[in-house]
């Protein structure tokens, strides 16, 4: 039987994660996002899992790490200035190959900025928020159904290909309340563990490799030196570094066909493609409708997976329209990302609204009208 | 169809389970699309808290509430404060034994709208005995004002959102409001 509950963002994801599997969360709280941490600290022990309060984000981020290689689907929340504070462990959790999900509610910044108001300004430090070379996976919900679904396939693609998922939300979707279903059968990507006897745990493989855990018996040595197939430290051999480095993103750029996801609509035909992704889709979706009703050829693309940055989904839209505007809210983050790839076919715009306010569908519309769109 | 509906009282009225109450009635129950919002600012703690629903037979998109169709004042402040926001010839609920009238009079009559008095508080307090249960008094007045929501619904929303005993309480306050108007 499905189920229907009327419920908040945040409530739903972390609905979500216990149907996929959570059973350790350790965080900080922090608003916006707070209401995860105290949902899953009331129902995760109903579940036989652990819910841990720590004392900070790095600790928080390291506890997830653990709890994962402790072999439980682990996650935190947090949002912009708690996810600046794990950034040194979320290298840490790429290089280890260590799935877990940080769900990030962003909220006005740079540093504690405006708490209880919405943003996306955390987008590029998902991307690049760590040093090194890395591929992470990111999820942009639009609605509290949404919220719910990814938050499960977060925890399906962590399994899947053994790395960190970020969820990006913002305060709107954390905060506001809307109905969402629940299938009665939910796909979960279970935890695979390798055999017990000749495992390589990162092994030089097309494969993704089976995850061994603490405390069932494998010898096993986890290090965030660049390390050999067994896991151990290598750091001076530059050949090591670099099977081991291209392993860890090609795993997931061989796969952006599965993993990338967007969602286009009228724009066949569309001179002017809006670009967006998390909630200002809402505002966006309103807009193209009024659009569309004066007679303007518009369309939209909405982006699920920030990153992988669905290159090939943008690069086709620009093949036909003649200007994109990218509506976000920040100052220009994905809009730099669709610039550079569409750059030489359409012209970008970009609606950056800062302040904590979703952009009115009405700004939106007079953009288009600005830009022409006949 | 789509109805803006916010809520506005002061921190600890119940306003935000009012609205919850009528976006679940709304979507889980009558079968519509329904969003709840909230203020979350250091006002949702006293001052003047508000709570905003949209209710509608289409898809919801953009979920936020600029010009509310109809406006519900708990308290004084807040009808102030909120009522600027209103839609001329919209609806306009007030809490009679809260909201000093003679103030938002000219506004009324200068933007058309449509006032409805229901004595929410003075109503928990002498026909339930239960100050606590003004907000489900207002939903019961609001269900009969605007029929955004069915009556069945709200009841069956309120069965749903309420601490598990106080089910009959909270019933007949709700059959109070509809009562009022």
């Amino acid at each position: 039987m499905t189920e229907e509950l009327f419920i908040q963002g945040n409530e739903a994801c972390a609905e979500g994660a216990l149907r996929a599997g959570c059973r350790f969360f350790g965080g900080y709280p922090i608003t916006p996002s707070t209401e995860v941490a105290e949902y899953l600290a009331r129902n995760l022990p109903k579940h036989g899992g652990s819910f841990v309060q720590m004392e900070d984000e790095i600790a928080a981020a390291g506890s997830i790490i653990g709890g994962s290689w402790g072999g439980s689907k682990s996650m935190t929340a947090t949002s912009g200035p708690g996810f600046s504070l794990m950034q040194e462990n979320i290298g840490y959790a790429f290089i280890t190959e260590t799935p877990i999900v940080i769900v990030d509610v962003q909220r006005g910044s740079p540093s504690t900025g405006q708490p209880t108001m919405a943003a996306q300004g955390d987008m590029m430090q998902a991307r690049w928020g760590s040093h090194g070379d890395y591929e992470p996976i990111a999820l942009s919900p639009s609605s509290v159904q949404e919220y719910f679904d990814f938050t499960i396939r977060a925890f399906n693609l962590s399994e899947k290909f053994r790395t960190p998922v970020f969820i990006m939300a913002d305060e709107i979707i954390g905060h506001m309340r809307e109905k969402i279903v629940i299938p009665d059968k939910i796909d979960i990507t279970p935890r695979v563990m390798p055999d017990k006897e000749n495992f390589l745990p990162f092994k030089n493989s097309d494969e993704v490799n089976p995850m061994p855990s603490f405390g069932q018996g494998y010898d096993i040595h986890v290090t965030g030196l660049t390390h050999d197939e067994r896991g151990y430290p290598d750091a001076n051999n530059p050949k090591t570094h670099d099977i081991l480095v291209r392993r860890l993103t090609n795993k997931i750029l061989d796969n952006k066909d599965e993993i990338i996801s967007v969602e286009k609509s009228h724009c066949d035909d569309a001179d002017i493609v809006l670009v967006t992704y998390g909630a200002p889709f809402r505002s966006a979706i309103t807009a193209v409708k009024d659009a569309r009703e004066e007679g303007l050829k518009v369309g939209y693309l909405k982006i699920n997976t920030p990153w992988p940055f669905p290159e090939e989904e943008i690069k086709e839209i620009a093949k036909t329209a003649e200007d994109i505007i990218v509506v976000e809210m920040n100052l220009g983050q994905m809009y730099w990302e669709v610039e550079r790839v569409a750059c030489s076919q359409s012209n970008t715009h970009l609606i950056g609204k800062i302040g904590g306010e979703l952009p009115h569908p009405n700004e939106i519309l007079s953009k288009i009208e600005e830009i022409g769109g006949k | 169809m789509r109805k803006e509906i916010r809520i506005a009282g002061f921190g600890g009225q119940g306003v935000i389970l009012a609205g919850i109450i009528l976006g679940k009635a709304a979507s889980l129950f009558d079968h519509n699309d329904a969003v709840q919002t909230q203020s979350y600012g250091p006002e949702a703690r006293g001052g003047a808290s508000k709570c905003e629903v949209i209710i509608s037979d289409e898809e919801i998109d953009y979920p936020k509430v600029k010009h509310p169709d109809i406006l519900v004042a708990m308290s004084h402040e807040s009808a102030l404060k909120y009522m600027l926001d209103l839609k001329d010839n919209g609806i306009f609920i007030i809490d009679p034994g809260r909201v000093i009238e003679s103030e938002i009079e000219d506004f009324v009559k200068e933007h058309n709208i449509t006032l409805y008095r229901a004595p929410a508080t003075e109503t928990a307090e002498n026909e339930i005995g239960l100050k606590i249960v003004a907000n489900i008094v207002m939903i019961g007045a609001i269900t009969k004002i605007t029929g955004v929501i069915s009556k069945e619904a709200a009841i069956k929303a309120i069965e749903d959102s309420v601490p598990h005993g106080t089910e009959k309480k909270n019933i007949e306050a709700f059959e109070a409001g509809y009562n009022l108007v």
